[in-house]
């Protein structure tokens, strides 16, 4: 049920090692190159963000946590080029079958890169479903916390929000379902939330009586409190 | 059920993760599905020319003036639009305003989400398993670690960036900054003073 990067709250991963504010951006050149692979294999248009991160959430647990954070990247890049059809298992075993392939004409060029990263890809659309929760309104998420339209499919209400009480702080208006989406399901837009829980509902011992969480939500992984 | 849990292909390419990139890259590169000059490209704009300066010139004019502090709070994306700050990963921005009773730390529990036009790539800690594992949980002990303590009258609001919602925060602005200018205001914005977990540096 559940998958190991929903992380929120977990024990044991020791102390946050802060890097100084003008320490390199990319720490070496490969992470550089696999930022730039990824977000250049993304605008050959055969996926979308949501089949993405959902590409890294299902690499193995242990290649998950083995993996330090531009590994997860490639190698969920060369699954999913592979996944959806792109390239083939030979290609990445190196067999050069040579010739033009049939997206190359989608490649993103040198002078379209401005452009495409400046006009980017919003995730509101216009929705039917009508907005349920008012500001204000308490609540209580989905336990568990799982995708109801596919078995260990990909979803993002973490575990550590499952089945805890909160209240609409915010509508964001209607996006992309993840749930659906990351499964090739259609966009399903719903109305999405800010929706605050007090620390108290999802930890034994929160540091401060008036410390809170904010989680942005999905109208179906909610029901009136 | 998603054919995941048997298949990974990934596996098929050198296991040494700059040679893994290099492969796929060279295979990419040669069925003409990416070109080496845009990958140059994507890195310059990241390495150069997006960052936390963008934020901090918000930050900044937010200090400096209350209308656009107030249409910021009121609905930061096509604010932070007219100043050239939208694109990839920032869609749809909201700006968290830090008081004496409240203060807001950003996190991605689940990934690494971040505003990119106005942050640039997301710093090594954020992406590291200890802060998204602990951010939520334990944000007073995540902001000792850098330095920073709240006083007792201060609650934390941790904003978990589950959606394509992506977090700013406003710091508060610091004493003794009166009458310096946009720039010189922009210059006390730290990155991490924009993700919650640090302060704006203070006039010296």
């Amino acid at each position: 049920m559940t998958r190991v990067h929903d992380m929120g709250g977990r024990f044991g991963d020791g102390a946050v090692q802060p890097e100084p504010e003008d320490a390199p951006v990319f720490a070496e050149d490969w992470h550089a190159r696999a930022l730039a692979i990824t977000l250049a294999a993304g605008s050959l248009g055969q996926w979308n963000i949501d089949i993405s991160r959902h590409a890294r959430e299902k690499l193995s647990p242990k290649d998950y946590t083995r993996f330090s954070y531009y590994e997860k990247w490639i190698s969920a890049l060369a699954d999913l080029l592979v996944e959806s059809g792109v390239l083939s298992e030979d290609d990445l075993r190196g067999a050069d079958v040579g010739g033009k392939h049939p997206l190359a004409d989608r490649a993103m060029k040198a002078e379209a890169v401005a452009s495409v990263l400046a006009k980017g890809g919003p995730a509101d659309r216009p929705s039917n479903a009508p907005v349920k929760f008012d500001i204000g309104q308490e609540v209580v998420t989905a336990r568990p916390a799982v995708n109801r339209l596919v078995d260990g499919g990909h979803t993002r209400l973490p575990i550590y929000a499952a089945g805890a009480k909160g209240r609409i702080l915010k509508v964001h208006g209607t996006h992309v379902l993840p749930d659906s989406s990351a499964h090739r399901l259609g966009e399903a837009p719903e109305p999405l939330y800010a929706v605050v829980f007090p620390a108290s509902k999802l930890w034994t011992n929160p540091e401060h009586p008036g410390d809170e969480v904010v989680l942005d939500l999905w109208q179906s992984y909610l029901e009136p409190a | 059920m998603p054919h995941d849990d048997h298949d990974h292909p990934h596996a098929l390419l050198p296991p040494e993760p700059a040679l893994r990139v290099k492969a796929l890259e060279t295979i990419l590169t040669r069925k003409g599905l990416i070109d080496p000059a845009a990958l140059d490209e994507i890195i310059d704009t990241y390495q150069n020319k997006i960052g936390p300066q963008n934020g901090a010139r918000v930050v900044a004019k937010a200090w400096g003036n209350p209308d656009f502090k107030r249409a910021l709070l009121e609905d930061a994306t096509p604010v932070v639009a007219d100043l050239g700050f939208y694109g990839r990963q920032g869609e749809h921005m909201v700006v968290v305003e830090n008081t004496p009773q409240q203060h807001n730390l950003v996190v991605c529990t689940l990934c690494s989400c971040y505003p990119w036009p106005l942050l640039g790539i997301p710093p090594g800690w954020y992406k590291s398993d200890a802060y998204r594992a602990r951010a939520v949980r334990e944000p007073r002990k995540v902001l000792a670690e850098f330095g920073v303590t709240l006083p007792k009258e201060t609650s934390v609001r941790v904003r978990d960036s589950t959606a394509e919602v992506r977090y700013l925060v406003l710091p508060m602005r610091p004493e003794g900054s009166d009458g310096l200018s946009e720039d010189e205001l922009a210059a006390l914005v730290t990155r991490d003073s924009m993700i919650g977990t640090g302060l704006p540096k203070v006039p010296s």
